[in-house]
């Protein structure tokens, strides 16, 4: 535990209260856009939303947020971007906590200190990096107390003795990736899921999210059995694929985040 | 330039680090897998057992020690130093690579894995891997950028003739890098049963460890026998440098002699055109699969797109001990474009009768370069990393539409 206090503490208060964690590609298909649609989300039941920020090279990322990612860079969209889209959201009266998710590389060219120093100013709450594990975020979190962020572990089915220290030094809440693999929807959940979330329950104190290849109300309603966090991205990303047409015409584009967020409210309706 | 240096007997420190790069950048789902590759490794080469079966490999299988050799042509023609080139081409499967292969692929099967993945650039990784794969009965996916595929249509049918699958990065640009991303991303999936055989001094620690410790009889051998021929050490080592492997494996044992180290990048179009790979020259510090090292990037960290006329040098990374080398000083890296090193391939074609990978054909450029401007006492050893058989259509066509440097001598 970190000390850190904010609004993902606030979030997950009332623990018995089960919370909908969508992630958004920033930028995907426009910035303008995405905006709209994050609008959306928080409509659609969005408790706390992961911003991701595009990247070249997305390592732990299936092909929907590969793609993503690639439209959202074609559109020029950048971390700094990003950032600005959270202050706007600040700007424009959203309270939900907001959390940015992005690879190392960019952090690291931005410069990790001034990241954390502008992601705080701007209204963010936490910041994933997929790509930074234990053993080499020292630098990000000390910027992350520093600025009263969370930087948000990930743990996984393999982390076995890794378990522990890793629990121990969570903050916010600890992001559980349900299965071996990258981002993206699976057919069904792993059946170890349970013991590995009971396991992890046995060495943190902070709420668990979970996420990886979570698509249905279904999956929803039973990851939230074990879990106060569940966390839905390429089912999103991928229903925003799906009405890119109707998404990147003016005359339609209100049609298609009324879609977008029908499906969210589906999924997050199944933990009220 | 620096000669000796006496700090590099401690790279890499227990956390995989070269100075400040190197490390392990990857999603958690890899750290329990790299930590059982690293202790799983260090027990191997402790073993005699291990030890042995892998020399046993190299000599009876490979064909090692490959030859050192005195170019004596090719230094006439360049009147200057003496010109002797380490000669990995002859290396079974006809490039240094499978000296690294065949390492990784005897510890997959120590660790009782069943399947091996690997990535590949120009193609002679994965005709390795799946040449090991073969050898020791082992199940084999090769992941090659789509654009690769097509320059390398020889080595896809060699791999496909093995025994291997390959499995075409579509993503992205199509090359190394991609191929790199995709097959992390298989290895995040398939984690229990899977042995990820990385083909250069690149990704997560330990393997620019491992994979130096796999290449370094390139250098041992290369010191053995230089010995022999001319009594003394040579006064410069030159090998192409793309992720780096054969460059680590020959300079390694060179580290604390009084030897000259330069790497080879690849300038493609030119240093000032933004299509070269000369990531050591023109990149800035940033992760790539799974290291800190110097980088191709934009100024928000994008990785960029690299480019060169050989396949195997086409990657926006490298690797990170090659990083904290250039920053120690101890090796100097140059770089030569595609021109020059097309130019370069077909001197030692003419002078030697060795047709030389286009990898290869960059180092040589370098000598082309640097031999003139030494006395003729001085001695110079080229890394031939590997053969041009593979390159033949590119060169074809490049030859053939340019007319580059003609055909007649």
């Amino acid at each position: 535990m970190s000390g850190v206090k904010n609004r993902i503490d606030e979030l997950f208060a009332e623990r018995e209260k089960k919370r909908f964690i969508p992630f958004i590609t920033t930028g995907d298909p426009s910035l303008g856009t995405s905006v709209r649609l994050i609008h959306a989300l928080i409509e659609g039941g969005a408790d706390l939303i992961e911003l991701g920020v595009p990247y070249s090279d997305p390592l732990a990322d299936g092909p929907v947020i590969q793609r993503a990612s690639q439209r959202a860079l074609q559109a020029g969209t950048t971390i700094q971007h990003v950032l600005e889209v959270i202050k706007e959201l600040r700007d424009s009266g959203v309270t939900i906590p907001l959390v940015l998710f992005t690879y190392y590389n960019p952090v690291l060219q931005y410069g990790v200190g001034r990241l954390f120093e502008r992601l705080a100013e701007c209204g963010g709450d936490g910041i994933i990096i997929p790509d930074l594990p234990y053993e080499e975020n020292q630098e990000a979190l000390a910027a992350a107390n520093q600025n009263g962020l969370h930087l948000i572990s990930l743990v996984a089915p393999t982390s076995d003795q890794r378990i522990a220290m890793i629990g121990e030094q969570a903050s916010g809440f600890l992001y559980c990736v349900s299965s071996l693999g990258v981002t993206g929807t699976r057919s069904g959940l792993n059946s170890n899921l349970v013991p590995f979330l009971k396991r992890v329950r046995s060495c943190t104190s902070v709420p668990l999210g979970v996420g990886f290849g979570i698509s249905t109300p279904d999956q929803v309603r039973e990851v939230a059995r074990h879990a106060e966090g569940v966390i839905v991205g390429s089912a999103i990303v991928k229903e925003i694929e799906r009405n890119l047409p109707l998404l990147e015409k003016p005359e339609t584009v209100e049609e298609g985040i009324a879609k977008v967020k029908t499906f969210v409210q589906t999924l997050s309706s199944a933990l009220k | 330039m620096t000669g000796r240096a006496g700090t590099e007997t401690s790279v890499p420190d227990s956390a995989g680090r070269y100075g400040r790069f190197g490390g392990k950048y990857v999603p958690e789902t890899l750290m329990s897998a790299l930590t059982e590759l690293e202790s799983a490794f260090a027990e191997a080469v402790s073993d005699p057992q291990f030890v042995s079966e892998l020399h046993h490999l190299l000599q009876r299988y490979a064909g090692r020690p490959t030859p050192l050799y005195h170019a004596r042509r090719l230094t006439e023609a360049l009147g200057g130093a003496q010109i002797y080139l380490k000669r990995e081409d002859l290396n079974h499967t006809g490039a240094h690579k499978l000296n690294n292969a065949l390492g990784q692929g005897l510890l997959a099967k120590r660790m009782g894995k069943k399947k091996v993945i690997a990535e590949t650039g120009a193609g002679q990784h994965g005709v390795a891997s799946a040449t090991v794969a073969a050898q020791l009965g082992l199940e084999c996916k090769v992941f090659m950028g789509e654009e690769d595929i097509k320059r390398q249509e020889l080595n896809v049918f060699r791999m496909r003739l093995l025994g291997a699958e390959v499995i075409p990065a579509t993503t992205g640009t199509r090359t190394l890098k991609d191929a790199t991303n995709e097959a992390i991303r298989y290895w995040v999936t398939n984690v229990d049963e899977t042995f990820y055989i990385i083909g250069s001094v690149v990704g997560p620690h330990p393997y620019p460890y491992m994979v130096r410790e796999f290449q370094k009889i390139i250098g041992e051998e290369t010191r053995e026998q230089i010995l022999e021929q001319i009594g003394r050490l040579p006064d410069e080592v030159v090998a192409c440098v793309g992720g780096g492997s054969n460059a680590m494996g020959m300079f390694y044992p060179f580290i604390h002699d009084d030897v000259r180290l330069r790497g080879v990048e690849a300038a493609g179009h030119g240093l000032s055109t933004d299509k070269h790979a000369a990531t050591l020259t023109l990149g800035r510090p940033g992760v790539i699969h799974g290291a800190l090292t110097y980088l191709l990037q934009d100024e928000y960290g994008q990785v960029q797109e690299a480019h060169s006329i050989s396949a195997g040098l086409d990657y926006p990374g490298v690797g990170p001990e090659h990083a904290y080398l250039k920053d120690t000083g101890r090796v100097h890296y140059a770089s030569v474009t595609d021109s020059e090193a097309l130019e370069a391939l077909q001197l030692l074609c003419r002078t030697e009768g060795i047709i030389p990978a286009l990898e290869s054909a960059h180092a040589v450029a370098e000598v082309v370069k640097l031999a003139p401007t030494l006395p003729k006492e001085q001695v110079i050893v080229i890394c031939l990393s590997g053969r041009g058989d593979k390159d033949v259509a590119t060169l074809q066509t490049r030859l053939d539409a340019g007319g580059q440097g003609g055909t007649g001598a």
